[in-house]
């Protein structure tokens, strides 16, 4: 990996933010929501609109208005909320740290549960445990999260009734119910992505067993485990880190309808909450927040790819 | 075409697959004159019946039919997904192809952005969209539509770069024909394979996708039994009468199982040498 590759890795994820704050701008402005109308209700006065309007600026040509936003948005000031009054990047970037804390759970869940599925799939290749997994896989990612979370909602606060099924309690107030309440939401997105992530691991091992190395590992007189573990494992899971990158987009898309469902404060309960309350900064702050956490994972992914993998040379 | 086909049903997933699309088209076509009841048609000592000789597959929290509002509902979901996708498909494939026509710096330029654009997640994209529509199935459509094209211009762009190199293309730029000539008449007609078995594929997204905005309340709007809100209607009453949020899942989840194993039927069928 060297430095220029870095660089320009870098520049373009400042791009992609750049771009993506252009869209998110451009699609919100065109709300047809009167901003100075949401504020003052109904019955205001044309004055009053007229006032809060050259207040807000909303008068000002539109280039303009980006300008402004982006000046503000860039030292973290995305506004007021047009619903509490609060300013709104404080209370994103609260509800931004729950859904990574519910994220990263169940991306730890999912690693646990697919990595050695996906190898055993593998191994048994066209017998009946990898039909069986390759079927479940198959459900998996045909079926929408808002169908998968309800059944399992359904199913586990059944089997498992002692967990709470919907809310949200900080873990650093109290991190056994923090714990118990994160439980449903985690195994369910877990089952969504432990379809994907299984997928992959399968056919990355199979690919990996019939390499050179693993023939000349056994070879060598080496247990099997040691050769599942040392070299079928890590390097069947390089291609799976791509993936798992991939899914975490997925994920922050996913993260609204399992927040709506399990009644998570997060980022995209906060973002449903906005846009059916048509509250325009923090529509902005929850879309930009959003994007922008993506195209970080995605590079950090690139780059621990490069540094994994020596062999690839990027230019 | 025969040819094609006897190759995708083969396999029982491409056959299987075949046979669900069939039924779904069939239900789409047929749906309103087969059901038994009206899809609206409230019955109060019905209320949550369970699936029965009267209800096959049970009545809701109104004493609707399940089973009719289904069946009439399959109208409201899967053709507005195909809609979706076609519209998403040909926008794409149109910026993939000129993408690849133009080359050096506007490719670059054109691609990056795309890549940047893609950077907003799908259901994210879909979202904002509909919020500047406003709710709806039609806005529904056209946001889900948007979402697409970047993802299909990228595939359509890297199969087009090599189209762009033959003979043919070569030629026409040759002959002076104009650029949107050679976009529409000698590069779009080479790409088609490839887009037609992403679009497939991409059907079963644009389902779920559109029953995901229904079902947080942006797309099809109450009383339609569009099958998103049906799912959204019944988590209600998932404890107290299952069927009624079981069987519109369901009904979800094949249509989108349909159109993954023909997407990826067609991917064999077309590529005999990728046996794995």
């Amino acid at each position: 990996m060297s430095f220029a590759w870095l660089l320009r890795r870098l520049l373009l994820m400042v791009y992609t933010v750049v771009i993506v704050s252009v869209l998110v701008f451009a699609i919100t402005q065109a709300l047809p929501a009167d901003a100075a109308q949401t504020l003052l209700g109904e019955n205001a006065s044309p004055e009053a609109l007229a006032a809060v309007r050259a207040r807000l600026g909303l008068d000002d040509p539109v280039w303009l208005q980006f300008v402004h936003w982006v000046a503000r948005a860039a030292s973290g000031n995305f506004g007021v909320s047009m619903r509490t009054g609060l300013p709104v990047a404080p209370e994103m970037l609260t509800a931004l740290s729950r859904s990574l804390l519910l994220a990263a759970g169940s991306l730890l869940v999912t690693l646990a549960i697919a990595v050695p599925l996906g190898m055993f799939a593998a191994l048994r290749q066209g017998r009946v445990a990898d039909t069986v997994t390759s079927v479940i896989a198959y459900l998996g990612v045909s079926l929408p999260e808002f169908v998968t979370a309800t059944v399992l909602a359904l199913l586990l606060t059944d089997m498992l009734p002692w967990l709470p099924a919907t809310g949200y309690v900080s873990p650093l107030e109290n991190a056994g119910l923090a714990l118990r309440h994160l439980t449903l939401p985690v195994l369910t997105i877990s089952v969504i992505l432990v379809a994907h992530v299984m997928r992959m691991m399968r056919s990355e091992t199979l690919d990996v067993l019939q390499s050179d190395y693993v023939r000349a590992a056994r070879l060598k007189g080496l247990p099997e485990r040691t050769v599942l573990v040392r070299h079928v494992m890590r390097n069947a899971l390089l291609p799976v880190i791509t993936i798992v990158a991939l899914d975490v987009g997925y994920l922050l898309g996913g993260i609204i309808v399992i927040e709506e469902i399990f009644a998570i404060p997060g980022i995209g309960r906060a973002l449903m909450i906005a846009i059916t309350t048509r509250d325009l900064p923090s529509i902005q702050a929850g879309a930009m927040i959003m994007a922008v956490t993506y195209a970080i994972t995605n590079t950090l992914a690139d780059v621990v790819y490069a540094l994994l993998d020596r062999r690839i040379r990027y230019d | 075409m025969t040819e094609l086909l006897v190759r995708m049903i083969r396999k029982p997933q491409g056959a299987i697959g075949i046979m669900l699309l069939a039924v779904l088209a069939a239900i789409c076509i047929l749906g309103p004159w087969v059901a038994p009841y009206g899809p609206e048609k409230m019955d109060f000592l019905g209320r949550f019946r369970a699936p029965g000789w009267q209800n096959w597959l049970g009545a809701d929290q109104f004493g609707r039919d399940v089973l009719s509002r289904l069946l009439t509902g399959a109208r409201a979901t899967v053709p507005m997904a195909l809609a979706a996708t076609l519209a998403g498909s040909a926008m794409g494939a149109v910026l993939g192809v000129a993408s690849a026509y133009l080359g050096g710096k506007a490719d670059e330029f054109i691609m990056r952005t795309n890549d940047a654009v893609m950077a907003i997640p799908g259901l994210l994209m879909a979202l904002l969209l509909v919020s500047t529509l406003g709710n709806g199935a039609g806005n529904a459509v056209v946001a889900i539509a948007i979402a697409f094209a970047p993802g299909m211009a990228r595939v359509t762009r890297s199969v087009a770069l090599g189209v762009r190199n033959q003979d043919f293309v070569k030629a026409a730029v040759a002959r002076g024909e104009g650029a949107a000539q050679i976009v529409f008449r000698e590069m779009l007609p080479n790409v088609m394979g490839p887009i037609v078995i992403e679009a497939t594929i991409r059907v079963s997204f644009a389902v779920m996708l559109f029953a995901t905005l229904s079902f947080l309340g942006l797309g099809a709007q109450p009383p339609a039994s569009e099958w998103g809100l049906m799912v959204a209607d019944a988590r209600q009453y998932m404890h107290r009468a299952p069927w009624i949020l079981i069987a519109p899942s369901a009904a979800i989840a094949l249509s989108a199982i349909a159109f993954n194993l023909v997407g990826d039927a067609l991917r064999d069928a077309l590529n005999p040498r990728d046996d794995r």
